[in-house]
């Protein structure tokens, strides 16, 4: 018993340096330039900016905008664009056991849920086959059609339609 | 012969009168026994009643509790949420009963494993949700409408589509909610050959 206590007596001091020097060193010098943040610090004898770096900030994030879901169509840009979809689509499933955009806007469908009928152009397969219903490749909806939020676009956009460019719109501007 | 004999005699000493213990000891004690085992019994009901309970096995952990965490009856603006019992068991005693005593088949697969794996479960997803469809069928989306009440639904405050919906399937009572709102907390099995609520001719129930 005696001696064990001895041993451990004999390892705490052993311990004691150590803990001081890392005391003295390491956590001081870490605390260095926190110290003087809003100087310049000193680390090994070399000047650093020791102000908070852009890098190290913590930016808030964007708040997420919210869907549209108000089921308006939206004037599409050019013609040949994919309608976009005035709805929620949470939880869509679109795989291999159900495409759920079809179960309203396939063909068989659209008298019950009263869905727009997807284009007969998806029926089209890629060599040019017309199939009775929609081809694989335009299977996976959501490649080419999607929900708007009401986010602003970050960088300004100059796009101008077809008929505002030839200057002969309705109602458009030139 | 011998668990004739047993039965007998039980039956013996159950018919005679008693002769060292009290009208009173027997009358409280039955009294205290009984409370402590119904309630004994309906803690255990409600205790595997919990969600927390379907997700100790792994069955239900890594699959349906994994995809209803994705969708609106999980997280939502107002922080309401449906647990597994909402749905699947129904809240009046006597028919949790009845569904408790369908479940004891559940138990006998857990043993045997009958889902134990990813491809085993996707194997028999559609079987399983075939279940849960006829049950919602039959007793007219009643764990829906422990929530989601007909007559409480103001029509004006959904989008002119459902809406629409609504008032043509569901208040004429041509359809029930699962119907239309099928794979709403959970992925859809292969759906070939099921027709959306929409097109069905079939009134409910």
């Amino acid at each position: 018993m005696k001696t064990r206590f001895l041993i451990a007596a004999l390892a705490l001091l052993a311990g004691v340096p150590a803990l001081t020097i890392g005391v003295a060193t390491g956590v001081v010098a870490a605390d260095k330039p926190i110290a003087t943040a809003t100087g310049t610090g000193t680390v090994g004898g070399i000047k650093v900016p020791s102000a908070n770096h852009p890098i190290t900030t913590d930016v808030p994030a964007e708040a997420t905008h919210r869907d549209i879901t108000d089921d308006q169509k939206r004037v599409r840009n050019y013609a040949d664009q994919p309608p976009l979809i005035p709805h929620a689509i949470r939880d869509y499933q679109i795989d291999l056991n159900i495409n759920k955009c079809l179960t309203c806007h396939d063909r068989r469908n659209t008298a019950g849920s009263q869905a727009p009928m997807l284009s007969v152009t998806h029926f089209q397969d890629r060599d040019g086959q017309t199939l009775g219903t929609v081809a694989a490749r335009r299977y996976f909806c959501t490649q080419c059609h999607v929900p708007q939020t009401d986010a602003q676009p970050i960088v300004p956009n100059s796009f101008q339609d077809f008929d505002s460019v030839l200057g002969h719109a309705q109602g458009g501007q030139k | 012969m011998k668990i004739r004999d047993a039965v007998l005699c039980l039956w013996r000493l159950f018919a005679r009168p008693s002769v060292h213990f009290g009208l009173g000891f027997l009358t409280l004690g039955g009294f205290i026994a009984g409370v402590v085992f119904w309630g004994g019994f309906n803690t255990a009901l409600e205790a595997t009643n919990k969600e927390a309970f379907c997700i100790s096995c792994h069955e239900m952990r890594d699959n349906p509790y994994e995809e209803l965490k994705q969708t609106i009856h999980f997280t939502n603006r107002s922080g309401v949420r449906a647990s597994c019992p909402d749905c699947h068991v129904p809240h009046q005693w006597t028919d949790k009963i009845a569904r408790k005593m369908q479940a004891s088949k559940e138990v006998w697969g857990k043993i045997f494993g009958t889902i134990d794996t990813r491809e085993k479960f996707l194997d028999k997803r559609r079987e399983l949700a075939e279940h849960e469809w006829a049950r919602l069928k039959n007793n007219n989306s009643l764990e829906c409408r422990n929530c989601h009440s007909a007559d409480s639904m103001d029509i004006t405050k959904q989008n002119p589509r459902a809406a629409k919906m609504h008032e043509t399937y569901l208040f004429t009572g041509q359809n029930t909610c699962i119907d239309c709102h099928k794979g709403i907390a959970h992925h859809l099995p292969d759906m070939q050959g099921i027709e959306p609520g929409w097109n069905m001719k079939t009134s409910a129930k």
